[in-house]
């Protein structure tokens, strides 16, 4: 199978809607909110002294609408990067190679920073410990904090998020797609059968 | 994908994937830790059996920073000096549980007999006259970063076709992702069977530059001159073993196919030079050529020798092996 093929995913089931389209952009507003409010705690340099860093790919995405948000409602604008996890995540042998995401760093780079690191869906927990590897090869951040549209429960390792939008429980039969104007044409979140990567 | 031993065996989107892993892997070049994790535990051994520089320090390096054990066995000092044949060589090193051999040889076609007596993946980084594979492919990922893409893209590759492995995987490789290319060489530095190549020849390298007979020109590689293989040059020690005059005399040849300051001058202001290294200047590619800042990528082409050998490597070692892949 083609890597480009294997990265495509099925396409969106009729499953159950777990959030509409006009929920996604009130939980992402919620969720800046909640960024400002916890960074605001520890000094106004806290918001100032933030980066936000988008998994690849649908945290990318996810990142900077977090960073536009962030800014509209408080004027702080916050870089954003983005962070490719698959070079250490712990399946690839298992699992096979597949393409590469982009890392883009920051400007200003992430040494000395509070890093959020932006997923889409908060599931194993394996791929937030792959980005945290991924991470301390770029830099030396002062804190390092997760925000994830979807925590649907499953933790195999001992991880959680800061900023969760909605958490769902789940069978571990089901997945939770989560769909991105800018990378799926409509916004949405929905639970459907089966297994997905 | 078990070996790579030939540009003919990389589809579009195969070649394609290479080049956008290896655009990902390049910025690593500008880290201040030059570590990926993905090869770990893996080993790889370079079985050189012909000199190289570029080739077998930029196959370590691209190793190394995929964090695998990388070893070199060149034949100069190992047991071929004592007499022991490829095979037993091959099989020896293959047996001491290696994952990956990258191999270069002075013979056409070695690497894939090698790659019929061993289970491990088997890189093919130049075997005699016939292909080059990982340096079609650091060209076209040069060409790309230059040009965008190479659809419909006129390449004029120019000099010893005969004897350029490079020449040959470039022609497999740029065709497949749809550049045009055009051979310019005099007679004797034009290989017989050139016809059944997919690509247009010529012997008059100024006509071709002026775009006249062959559409106007994107790029211009110009090859080695492989000295050691002429019996026209100072090398009385190939005219001895009999080998044929292929072209006058240097001087000759460097006034008909040499890149000179005057033929620079008729390429466009954007059209990249390469040159797959070590250059004779003076001879195909004058100084003024080799240097230019407008012109010149010849550096380019080595940097992306390391990031296109990081993807080959990974695309061939990281993932699964054959039988669980899914």
């Amino acid at each position: 199978m083609s890597l480009r093929a294997a990265a495509g995913r099925t396409e969106p089931g009729a499953g159950a809607v777990l959030l509409s389209s006009s929920d996604v952009v009130r939980v992402i507003d919620r969720m800046s909110h909640q960024i400002i409010e916890n960074l605001e705690k520890t000094g106004s340099a806290g918001l100032a002294n933030a980066v936000l860093m988008g998994i690849p790919s649908r945290g990318v995405p996810l990142a900077k609408r977090l960073a536009t948000r962030i800014e509209a409602f408080c004027g702080t604008a916050i870089p954003v990067g983005s962070l490719d996890i698959t070079l250490y995540r712990d399946d690839l042998r298992q699992r096979g190679i597949r393409p590469l995401g982009e890392t883009v760093e920051p400007a200003g780079g992430i040494d000395g920073k509070t890093v959020i690191l932006v997923d889409d869906v908060l599931f194993s927990g394996r791929s937030t410990r792959a980005a945290l590897d991924a991470l301390s090869e770029l830099g030396r951040p002062s804190a390092v904090q997760l925000a994830v549209m979807v925590d649907r429960g499953h933790r195999q390792l001992p991880i959680r998020a800061d900023y969760v939008g909605k958490n769902v429980p789940t069978a571990r039969s089901e997945s939770v797609r989560v769909n991105l104007a800018e990378t799926d044409g409509e916004d949405g979140v929905v639970l459907v059968e089966g297994t997905q990567s | 994908m078990k070996n790579l031993l030939s540009a003919a065996d990389l589809t579009r989107d195969e070649a394609l994937e290479i080049l956008d892993t290896a655009a990902r892997m390049h910025n690593i070049q500008t880290r201040e830790v030059k570590k990926l994790p993905p090869l770990r535990g893996r080993t790889i051994v370079n079985l050189f059996f012909e000199d190289s520089t570029r080739t077998r320090s930029s196959f370590e390096i691209a190793g190394k920073w995929l964090s695998a054990d990388v070893i070199n066995v060149s034949a100069k000092g190992s047991s071929v000096s004592k007499g022991e044949s490829l095979r037993d060589t091959v099989l020896t090193v293959a047996a001491m549980g290696v994952d990956a051999l990258v191999v270069r040889h002075h013979a056409s076609g070695a690497v894939q007999r090698i790659a019929q007596w061993v289970d491990c993946g088997v890189v093919n980084a130049g075997d005699g006259t016939h292909e080059h594979p990982t340096q079609a492919l650091l060209d076209a990922y040069t060409l790309r970063g230059r040009l965008g893409s190479l659809d419909g893209r006129h390449v004029v590759i120019v000099g010893d076709i005969t004897h350029s492995r490079v020449a040959r995987s470039n022609v497999l490789l740029l065709t497949t992702l749809g550049a045009r290319v055009t051979l310019v060489a005099p007679p004797t530095l034009m290989p017989s069977g050139v016809g059944t190549w997919p690509c247009e020849t010529s012997w008059d390298l100024d006509e071709t530059l002026s775009g006249k007979s062959f559409g106007d020109v994107d790029a211009v590689m110009m090859l080695r001159v492989q000295r050691e293989r002429m019996g026209g040059g100072q090398s009385g020690e190939a005219r001895g073993a009999g080998q044929s005059n292929f072209v006058p005399t240097e001087r000759e040849y460097a006034v008909l196919y040499g890149l000179s300051p005057r033929r620079l001058a008729l390429l466009g202001e954007d059209v990249p030079v390469l040159h797959p290294g070590p250059m004779n200047r003076g001879l195909e590619i004058s100084s003024a050529a080799a240097d230019s800042i407008e012109h010149s990528v010849v550096l380019d082409q080595v940097q992306a020798g390391v990031a296109v050998r990081m993807a080959v490597l990974y695309r061939l070692l990281a993932g699964a092996s054959e039988e669980v892949a899914v």
